[in-house]
C-alpha cells in the first residue's frame, strides 16, 4: 500500500492541480454525475421526512450502542456465525488471517470494503502468504496499479478510460486495446469470474449490521460483493461498530436515503442481507460465516462533539459536492477517507498531529453539511479539530507567536494604540512612493502572488476618536 | 482476545455514555423496539390498489433497464420466456430454480426449450427463477435463498428471467419482510434486486452487466 501523506496535503494539492491527466479525470465528477437534486429529492416527496427519521434512528442507536452491538453479536452466534470483537486495526487483521489459516486458505475474493482499506488489510494478507483479489471494478483497477482509492464509492475516479486500458494491457499481458468502457468492463468480468470460484474465502464490508437478526447488509450495483460471498466456502464480514442499526425496517429507511444521495438512484441494484452460513438443504452459500467487528478509535468519539460523525453512512455526497475535493481529487488528502468526511474522520484514525492539514482543507462553503443525508455538521466538526490542533500547540510556530503577541497587546489598549500607530507608520515608510509592499514581514505567503497596499492615513482607532463626534 | 475485545469496546462506550450496562426502562424500550420492528415512514408511492401497483412496478423496473412482459395465464409463461430469448438472440437453454412453484407453468409445451433444474455453472447463459414478491415502490424483486432457490441463480448467468405473479406484488420492502417473517427464521441470503447489474466505476458512465446479470427480464402472470 502506498504511504499515506496527509501531512503533505498542501504540496499534494499543488501537484494535483498541475496534473493534466488527473484534471481530465476529475471533469467527470465536475459534471455532477450524481444528479442529486433531480432524482434524489425531486421524485420522492418524503425525502426530508425519511432523512429526519434516519438521523433520529442513528442517534437512538448510538445512545444505546452497547446494547445493540451485544444483541447483534448474540444473534450472529444464534444463527450459526462467529463474532470477533477487535479494538484495534491489528487485532482485526490478525483475526482475519487466523480464520484464513484455519481454513487452509490461499486466496480471498474481496467485495469493496473501506474498513479493509482503513486497516491496510491487503498488504497484511500478502505478507501472510495470502492473495487478496479485489472484485469491485474500481478496486480491481487500483489494486493492479498499487494505488489507494481516491473516492469512497468510486475508487478509480482519478483515472480516465485510457488509463484503465493501459493498466489492463500491462496486467492482463496483451497489446493495448481501444479504450472503450463496455469492452473494459467485459474484460474485467471475464478475468474475475474464475477467481470467485478459486477463492477459499470471500470478504465483504457491510453497510449495516442488523441487531434484530444478526444479519449484515451490503448495498452495491455490480453484484461482485454477492458473488464474493456466495461462491467461496467461508464468508467474512469486516465492519466497524458504527454500522449497527436495530431492525431490518431501520436498515430499509436508511437504504432509501443512501441510494438517492450516493448515486442518485431510486434504489441501489443489490440490497443483500446475509445471515449465518448456508442452511441444511441449501445448494449454495458459504459453509462458515464470520463477523469481524472493529472499533479502531470509534468508541473514543462517543460522548464528544465528534460522535455525530458515527452517523456517517459513507454515501460520498459530501465528496461529490466539495469544491476542494473536486479540484484536487482524493489522493491529495493522503488518507484512506477523503473529502469533507475524510477530513473529519482521518484525525481520529491517525492522530491530529499527522492529519492537521485536512480539517483546514475546506472553504467552509457548507455544501457538505447541506447535502449530508445524516445531518452531520461537517464544517463544525472540522473547526473542532482545528481548535484541538491549536490547543495541542500544533499550529505553525509563526501563527502561534503571532496570535500570542496580538493577544498580549489586545489586553493593553494604550500599548495597542502605540503599536498599531507604529506599525502603520512603518508599513507606509516601507511602501514608499508606490504605496505597495512586495513583501510583508510574517506574511510572505500572502505577498508571494500579490502586493499588499500600504496603509494610508491614521489607524482605525485614531480615526474613530476623531470622527466619532461628527458622525 | 475476542472476549477481552468485547469487554473493552462495550466498556468504552458505557463510560462515554456515563452509565453502566443498559438496564430498566431504557433496556426494555430497546428490547421492545427489536421485537416490534415497527415500520418507519413508508413512502406513499407504492400504497396503491393491486392493479396500479403492477403498473408502477413495470414503470419503475423499466426505468432501471429491466424488461417486462405480461401474460394473462399460466400456460402463456413458457411462450413468453422463449419469445424473450429469441428476441435477444439467446439460446433456448436455461438453468431453472428447483422451485416447485415454477412447475405449474407447463414448460413441456415448448419443445425447443431445454431446461435443467438446480444451481448454475459458468457456462449457463440464462437462469430462470421465481421471486418471493415484487415491490412496486422501485420495481424491485425480493429473493430468498433456500433449497428451492439457490442465490447463485440471481448472479451468475448473464441473463436472469424472473416469473412473478401479479398477486405477489406488494407496495413496499417492509411488506416483503413481513411475508418472510411469516415463513420463519431469516434465510441465509435475502436479495432485493432492482434492475440488472451495473457499474459507473470508469469515468462515471453507467454500463450494464458488471459482474451480475447484464439482462433482467420479468414475466408477470395475471391471475
Amino acid at each position: 500500500m502506498p504511504a499515506l501523506t496527509s501531512e503533505n496535503f498542501r504540496a499534494n494539492s499543488v501537484k494535483a492541480l498541475g496534473n493534466a491527466q488527473l484534471q481530465r479525470a476529475l471533469d467527470n465528477i465536475r459534471r455532477d454525475f450524481v444528479d442529486f437534486k433531480g432524482r434524489a429529492v425531486g421524485e420522492l416527496p418524503e425525502y426530508d421526512a425519511l432523512k429526519r427519521e434516519a438521523i433520529a434512528l442513528k442517534n437512538h442507536t448510538l445512545e444505546n450502542l452497547d446494547f445493540y452491538l451485544d444483541t447483534f453479536a448474540k444473534n450472529v452466534e444464534a444463527s450459526g456465525g462467529h463474532i470477533h470483537w477487535c479494538q484495534a486495526a491489528g487485532e482485526a487483521r490478525e483475526a482475519i488471517v487466523a480464520i484464513c489459516k484455519k481454513r487452509g486458505a490461499k486466496t480471498m475474493a474481496k467485495g469493496k470494503s473501506m474498513v479493509g482499506e482503513e486497516i491496510g488489510l491487503n498488504a497484511y494478507l500478502e505478507a501472510a502468504g495470502l492473495t487478496p483479489i479485489e472484485t469491485d471494478l474500481g478496486e480491481y483497477i487500483i489494486q493492479m496499479r498499487g494505488e489507494t482509492p481516491s473516492h469512497i464509492t468510486a475508487p478509480a475516479i482519478h483515472l480516465t478510460k485510457e488509463d484503465v486500458a493501459d493498466t489492463f494491457a500491462e496486467h492482463h499481458n496483451h497489446a493495448r486495446r481501444p479504450a472503450e468502457i463496455p469492452a473494459l468492463i467485459a474484460e474485467a468480468r471475464e478475468m474475475l469470474r474464475p477467481r470467485y470460484h478459486e477463492a477459499d474465502i470471500g470478504l465483504t464490508g457491510a453497510n449495516f449490521l442488523i441487531a434484530e437478526t444478526g444479519s449484515s447488509m451490503i448495498i452495491t450495483n455490480e453484484g461482485n460483493g454477492d458473488l464474493s460471498q456466495i461462491l467461496p466456502r467461508t464468508h467474512i464480514v469486516l465492519a466497524s461498530i458504527d454500522k449497527i442499526v436495530p431492525t431490518i425496517e431501520d436498515a430499509l429507511t436508511v437504504a432509501r436515503v443512501l441510494a438517492r444521495t450516493s448515486s442518485g438512484q431510486e434504489f441501489t441494484v443489490y440490497n443483500t442481507f446475509s445471515t449465518g452460513a448456508r442452511r441444511p438443504g441449501d445448494l449454495d452459500g458459504p459453509e462458515e460465516f464470520h463477523v469481524v467487528l472493529l472499533d479502531n478509535g470509534r468508541s473514543a468519539l462517543m460522548g464528544t462533539k465528534q460522535q455525530a460523525m458515527l452517523r456517517c453512512i459513507r454515501c460520498a455526497a459530501c465528496l461529490n459536492h466539495c469544491p476542494v475535493y473536486k479540484s484536487v481529487g482524493g489522493h491529495a488528502y493522503g488518507a484512506v477517507y477523503t473529502g469533507p468526511m475524510g477530513a473529519v474522520i482521518t484525525p481520529s484514525l491517525i492522530g491530529i498531529d499527522k492529519a492537521a492539514p485536512l480539517p483546514n482543507a475546506s472553504t467552509f462553503c457548507g455544501r457538505c453539511e447541506s447535502v449530508c443525508p445524516m445531518g452531520i455538521p461537517l464544517p463544525a466538526l472540522m473547526r473542532d479539530w482545528r481548535e484541538r490542533e491549536y490547543e495541542r500547540a500544533e499550529a505553525p510556530a509563526a501563527l502561534r507567536s503571532g496570535i500570542g503577541v496580538w493577544a498580549y497587546l489586545a489586553k493593553r489598549p494604550a500599548l495597542y494604540a502605540r503599536a498599531t500607530w507604529l506599525g502603520v507608520k512603518a508599513l507606509r515608510v516601507i511602501g514608499g512612493r508606490r504605496g505597495r509592499l512586495a513583501s510583508l514581514p510574517l506574511g510572505q505567503g500572502w505577498t508571494a502572488t500579490r502586493d499588499f497596499p500600504a496603509p494610508e492615513g491614521a489607524t482605525f482607532r485614531a480615526q474613530w476618536r476623531r470622527t466619532r463626534g461628527a458622525a | 482476545m475476542s472476549e477481552g475485545g468485547r469487554a473493552a469496546i462495550l466498556g468504552n462506550i458505557r463510560r462515554a455514555l456515563g452509565r453502566g450496562e443498559l438496564q430498566g426502562e431504557a433496556r426494555a424500550a430497546c428490547e421492545a423496539r427489536l421485537k416490534s420492528h415497527a415500520r418507519n415512514l413508508v413512502p406513499a408511492r407504492g400504497q396503491l390498489p393491486r392493479e396500479e401497483q403492477v403498473a408502477l412496478f413495470i414503470r419503475m423496473a423499466e426505468a432501471v433497464k429491466a424488461s417486462v412482459s405480461r401474460v394473462a395465464k399460466d400456460d402463456d409463461v413458457p411462450g413468453a420466456v422463449v419469445d424473450y430469448l429469441k428476441g435477444q438472440n439467446l439460446p433456448a437453454d436455461v438453468i431453472m430454480a428447483p422451485d416447485p412453484a415454477l412447475d405449474r407453468y407447463g414448460w413441456a409445451s415448448q419443445k425447443m426449450l431445454a431446461i435443467r433444474r438446480g444451481k448454475p455453472v459458468d457456462a449457463d447463459q440464462v437462469g430462470v427463477t421465481g421471486a418471493l414478491c415484487g415491490v412496486a415502490e422501485t420495481g424491485t424483486l425480493m429473493m430468498a435463498s433456500g433449497p428451492e432457490h439457490p442465490t447463485t441463480l440471481n448472479f451468475m448467468p448473464e441473463t436472469h428471467v424472473v416469473v412473478l405473479r401479479a398477486a405477489q406484488m406488494v407496495g413496499a420492502y417492509e411488506e416483503g419482510f413481513d411475508l418472510l417473517r411469516a415463513k420463519g427464521a431469516m434465510p441465509r441470503t435475502v436479495n432485493l434486486i432492482t434492475g440488472p447489474s451495473r457499474t459507473g466505476d470508469i469515468e462515471q458512465k453507467i454500463e450494464l452487466g458488471a459482474h451480475g446479470p447484464r439482462r433482467l427480464h420479468i414475466v408477470i402472470v395475471d391471475d
